[in-house]
């Protein structure tokens, strides 16, 4: 499976190829990291399907947008993972994956899942403000843009007036990805940390669904 | 809403035609225009109330329908808060000359844990425009910091507001304080933000779970005329 442009995850995601007995459902902003799993791993049996991941600007879309599309291709595969953390849906999507029989990851969002929930809760932070590798590369579209600030810079105390830190959740070591996100952090004004977690129970729960 | 907004001359539109234009403006999030079109009915003569009444709020709340209904998103209901605002700062001064009617006192904030703060953000601000009072506590309150506010403010209503997942349960805690400490009959309780539903405000007591903010405002007048009625207003 190809890697998909960061531009068409996120606003088309990818579709699976049909082959395979285990489909991933996942959000677009872990495409890269999925196939990489996939390809170290071998797990040859894992097929892939992305939603755009531009619903994270959107997540009162996300539970029906996964659920239309498990119904849509779960006939295909013996099992359905869905690779999304409760993103913002408030429950939804934990209730809409208990109907329809399929687990998903733990955790609040992919930040928490990314550290490991429990490491991530017991930091208790209030003021910082999350990237991953995927969101340092798509900041403009996700963020600068996507929330419009570029042409209303007025806007941006009112998003980010309480926010105190950027803090870049690295999965891989690339020096070119931490300076896309301490200019972000420049831009927000926020100071910046840089936390490598690597894959983190994106890992362990796709092993685990394997 | 309209692309042509520089060709119209806002002194030279009757009345009506201007609360109409305030309605576009207040739509595309026009400050400026929102503030010329506040003086020149301030100039005609109109109450400072029917002007945050008929022209802001009525704008506003189609903004919100707009919202709830998924044809604006966050940065364009921003826009509009932020026009809303500008017309806001030029009749508060004058409301309070003139004495608008009050309908209530609401004490509102983000709970512990939470900075998020753009839906509370609004919703105290319909509320003002609809005649309430409201204190804001503003962002990541802990329980006694509700609780001293409750105390020295005396409100009808206690809004909580969250975004998280993570925070939301908090919202308990702070009804369970009011309910151990005898008080939770005191206060309308309203609770809103993203990741609510009705369902969650039931299951922590809450009088009602508010998904928009012209839903908050309409739910705390029907709360209060109901007060009202019972004879339990302060």
């Amino acid at each position: 499976m190809q890697v998909p442009s960061d531009q068409d995850l996120t606003t088309k995601g990818m579709a699976a190829s049909g082959g395979g007995r285990l489909l991933v459902l996942a959000c677009g902003a872990l495409a890269r990291e999925i196939l990489a799993l996939i390809r170290v791993n071998g797990w040859d049996h894992v097929d892939l399907h992305c939603l755009p991941a531009i619903l994270h600007n959107h997540p009162q879309k996300i539970a029906g947008a996964v659920e239309e599309a498990v119904l849509a291709r779960r006939d295909g595969y013996e099992q359905v993972f869905v690779a999304y953390a409760d993103c913002g849906t408030g429950g939804d999507l934990g209730r809409v994956c208990d109907r329809l029989g399929v687990q998903m990851i733990r955790g609040p969002h992919c930040y928490a899942f990314f550290e490991g929930v429990d490491a991530f809760d017991a930091r208790g932070e209030v003021f910082s403000f999350y990237l991953t590798d995927f969101l340092a590369r798509q900041f403009d579209t996700f963020v600068w843009r996507g929330l419009k600030i570029d042409k209303h810079p007025e806007l941006l105390p009112m998003y980010f007036g309480h926010y105190q830190t950027l803090v870049y959740l690295a999965q891989t070591d690339d020096p070119a990805l931490t300076a896309l996100a301490q200019q972000a952090a420049d831009k927000l004004g926020l100071a910046f940390e840089r936390r490598y977690t690597g894959y983190g129970e994106l890992a362990t729960a796709l092993a685990a669904a394997v | 809403m309209s692309d042509d907004e520089s060709d119209i001359i806002l002194s030279e539109l009757n009345d009506d035609e201007l609360v109409d234009q305030m309605f576009d403006d207040l739509y595309d999030g026009l400050k400026e225009e929102i503030e010329e079109a506040v003086n020149i009915l301030l100039e005609r003569g109109w109450q400072p109330y029917d002007i945050l009444t008929k022209a802001l709020v009525g704008g506003m709340t189609i903004v919100g329908h707009d919202f709830r209904d998924g044809i604006l998103f966050v940065p364009e209901v921003l826009l509009a808060a932020n026009a809303m605002k500008g017309g806001m700062a030029i009749l508060k001064p004058l409301l309070a000359e003139t004495g608008a009617p009050r309908v209530g006192k609401m004490v509102i904030g983000t709970v512990k844990g939470d900075i998020h703060d753009i839906g509370k953000n609004l919703v105290a601000m319909m509320m003002e425009g609809a005649g309430f009072e409201v204190v804001d506590l503003g962002i990541n309150n802990a329980v006694e910091s509700y609780m001293e506010a409750l105390e020295s403010e005396a409100p009808d209503i206690l809004g909580m507001s969250a975004l998280l997942t993570t925070t939301m349960p908090y919202m308990k805690v702070v009804i369970d304080s009011l309910v151990e400490q005898g008080k939770r009959d005191d206060y309308i309780v309203l609770v809103g933000g993203a990741p609510l539903n009705e369902e969650f405000g039931r299951a922590i007591g809450a009088d009602a779970y508010c998904r928009d903010a012209a839903v908050a405002v309409e739910t705390a007048k029907s709360m209060m005329a109901r007060k009202h009625n019972q004879g339990v207003v302060r």
